[in-house]
C-alpha cells in the first residue's frame, strides 16, 4: 500500500489524462495577441482614419475604434481625421508625455476596464494567467491564505460602472459605422463600412449580456409577476438573458473584430490595401 | 464491447492504491455497472455508494480518470476500448472506504443557512401571494439540485486552497439563491453571503457549472446574480444611496 493516491495539493497535480491544457493555451495565447497588438496600435497615434485621401476633409470616413471618440488630435501625424473631428481640438501640451501623441491612451482604459472585471473573462484569466485554477480538477498554485476575491481583487466590483461607459461606446462606435457609410458627404458602401457596422453589432451583444445589466434590469427583483413594472423588467430581463447565455461566444468575437477593424482602417490608411467601394 | 480495464482506488483517508480489475462490459452498460460487476465477480469487499441508479440520488458521486462524474450517468462507450478506466473518490473530502467519501461538511454548511422564511404582509390576490409561473421556475431552476456534491468537489477554494471555513461551496449559495429569490421569502441573508457563506471567495471559474449533471447554470444564475447583489449592499454608492432615501 502507498500513500493516498491522487489527494496532493500541488501545481498541477491531477490524474486527468485529456488534454485539459489546451484551452487555457488558446486563452493565454488569444488574450496576449490581443494585449500586444492593441498597445502596439495605441501607441501608433497614426493611420486610424481614411476617406479617400490622406487627411481628407468632408463628412464620413473609417475611424478605427480603439481611438473613437478622438479627444485631440497631432496635426502632425499622418492618416489622422481633420481636426474638426477631434472633440478638444490640437494635441495639449501637457499631455506631451502620452507616448506616440496617441489619443487612443485616454479611452482605451474604458473598454479595457469593462472586459477586465468581465465575469466571463474573469474565467479565462483566472485559468489562464494566474492559474486558480489552470482547468477543472486540475492544481492551482497553493497559497497559504487563499483570499478569492475579498483581497486585492475588491475592485472587480467595479464591473457595473465599467459597464455603463461600456455602453457610450456602443452609442459611438454606432455613430462611427453610421459615418463608414458616408464619404465627403456621399453616401456609399465600401468593406469597411461592413466592417465597422458589425463591429458595434458584436460589442453590442457582448455589452448587452453583461451579468451586471442582467441584474441590474431585472435580476435583482425577487418577483417578476407582482407589478405591471416587474413584469416589463422580466421581458427585458429575458433579452439580456439570451445574450447572456452566449456572453463568452460575443466576448471573443467582438475582440477579435475590434481588432481587425483597427487592422483593415490601419492597412488602407497606409495604402498597403485598396478598400473596394462604391465610391470609386 | 468486450473486456475493459480499470484501475480502481482500495483504500482508506490514510494509505490505498488503485487496483488493477477487467470486466466484460456489454452494450448499454455505465461506470457503475462495470463497478458492480467487479465487485460481484473480483472484490467482495470493495465499498461502492449507489442508490438511484438513474442520476436522481446523487450518491455515486466518484472521479473517473481524474473527472468528478456520476458513475451511474457515464457511458463506456464514451471511452476508447483501449483506454484504463480510473475510478478515485471525490478528492474534497476524506475517504471512508474505497471510493466512497464522508461528505457531511457539506450538511453542516446547510445548517448555517436561514431558512425559508415566508412574509406574512405580502399579496398580489385576495388569497395571499400566488406565484406565477415565471417566479416558480426561476427557484424550480435550483431545486433540481441531487447534492451529488460534485460541484463542492470540483470547486478550488474547497478542493485546494483549504479554505472550507471561508465558502459554503457553490451547492449552498444555488441553496441562497433559491431562497433569496423566492418572491414570498423576507428574510435578509446578503450579509451573511457576503461575510460568513463567503461569496467573495468565488473567483468565477465555473467548474462547478460543468460538472453539474443536471445543468444547474450555478455561476450564471446563482453566484453571480449573489455576489451583484452583495455590490448593492457594499459596494455600490448609488444603489447604497437610493436604499437610504427610498428605505428599501
Amino acid at each position: 500500500m502507498t500513500e493516498v493516491i491522487g489527494r496532493e495539493k500541488s501545481f498541477l497535480s491531477t490524474l486527468r489524462e485529456d488534454r485539459w491544457w489546451i484551452s487555457p493555451m488558446l486563452v493565454l495565447f488569444g488574450l496576449l495577441s490581443f494585449i500586444v497588438y492593441s498597445t502596439w496600435a495605441a501607441w501608433q497615434g497614426e493611420y486610424f482614419w481614411w476617406s479617400g485621401a490622406l487627411n481628407a476633409e468632408g463628412f464620413g470616413g473609417y475611424l478605427s475604434p480603439f481611438y473613437s471618440p478622438t479627444f485631440f488630435l497631432d496635426i502632425t501625424k499622418e492618416g489622422i481625421p481633420p481636426i474638426s473631428h477631434a472633440l478638444f481640438g490640437e494635441w495639449p501640451n501637457w499631455l506631451w508625455w502620452l507616448p506616440g501623441h496617441s489619443p487612443a491612451w485616454l479611452i482605451l482604459i474604458f473598454p479595457l476596464s469593462f472586459r477586465f472585471t468581465c465575469y466571463y473573462y474573469r474565467k479565462a484569466y483566472y485559468r489562464a494567467f494566474t492559474f486558480s485554477p489552470p482547468a477543472c480538477a486540475v492544481g492551482g498554485i497553493p497559497q497559504k491564505d487563499y483570499k478569492g476575491e475579498t483581497g486585492v481583487l475588491l475592485f472587480q466590483n467595479i464591473h457595473r460602472y465599467a459597464m455603463y461607459f461600456a455602453i457610450v461606446f456602443i452609442f459611438l462606435l454606432s455613430y462611427d459605422a453610421v459615418m463608414a457609410f458616408f464619404r465627403d458627404g456621399e453616401f456609399g458602401v465600401g468593406v469597411g463600412s461592413i466592417i465597422l457596422l458589425i463591429n458595434p453589432i458584436l460589442l453590442g451583444g457582448y455589452t448587452f449580456g453583461c451579468h451586471s445589466l442582467r441584474h441590474l434590469i431585472g435580476g435583482r427583483m425577487d418577483c417578476f409577476s407582482c407589478s405591471h413594472s416587474a413584469e416589463h423588467s422580466h421581458s427585458r430581463w429575458k433579452i439580456v438573458t439570451y445574450l447572456n447565455r452566449r456572453h463568452q461566444m460575443f466576448a471573443w468575437c467582438s475582440l477579435v473584430w475590434v481588432g481587425l477593424s483597427d487592422v483593415y482602417v490601419r492597412l488602407v490608411s497606409m495604402g498597403v490595401i485598396t478598400d473596394l467601394n462604391t465610391w470609386v | 464491447m468486450g473486456n475493459r480495464k480499470f484501475k480502481i482506488y482500495r483504500g482508506d483517508n490514510t494509505k490505498g492504491e488503485l487496483v488493477d480489475y477487467n470486466c466484460d462490459v456489454t452494450e448499454g452498460m455505465v461506470v457503475l455497472d462495470a463497478m458492480h460487476r467487479i465487485q460481484a465477480d473480483d472484490a467482495n469487499d470493495m465499498a461502492c455508494r449507489w442508490n438511484c441508479k438513474a442520476g436522481k440520488c446523487g450518491s455515486c458521486s466518484v472521479e473517473i480518470n481524474g473527472r468528478p462524474k456520476l458513475a451511474c450517468m457515464t457511458r463506456m462507450n464514451e471511452y476508447s476500448p483501449d483506454e484504463t478506466i480510473m475510478i478515485t473518490p471525490l478528492k474534497a473530502f476524506p475517504i471512508i472506504k474505497d471510493t466512497v467519501t464522508d461528505v457531511s461538511w457539506n450538511y453542516k454548511q446547510n445548517l448555517k443557512i436561514k431558512p425559508f422564511s415566508p412574509a406574512q404582509n405580502k399579496n398580489n390576490t385576495e388569497k395571499g401571494l400566488v406565484m406565477q409561473q415565471v417566479d416558480v421556475e426561476r427557484t424550480q431552476h435550483f431545486r433540481k439540485c441531487i447534492e451529488c456534491y460534485l460541484c463542492q468537489n470540483v470547486c478550488h477554494v474547497i478542493r485546494d486552497q483549504d479554505a472550507k471555513e471561508k465558502f459554503v461551496g457553490p451547492r449552498f449559495m444555488i441553496r441562497l439563491a433559491s431562497l433569496e429569490m423566492h418572491p414570498m421569502d423576507d428574510a435578509d441573508r446578503i450579509p451573511a453571503i457576503k461575510e460568513d457563506h463567503g461569496s467573495g471567495m468565488c473567483n468565477i471559474t465555473r467548474c462547478c457549472t460543468e460538472v453539474c449533471p443536471e445543468d444547474i447554470q450555478i455561476t450564471d444564475d446563482g453566484i453571480i446574480p449573489l455576489k451583484e447583489r452583495v455590490v448593492d449592499r457594499y459596494f455600490d454608492p448609488v444603489t447604497m444611496l437610493y436604499r437610504k432615501l427610498f428605505k428599501k
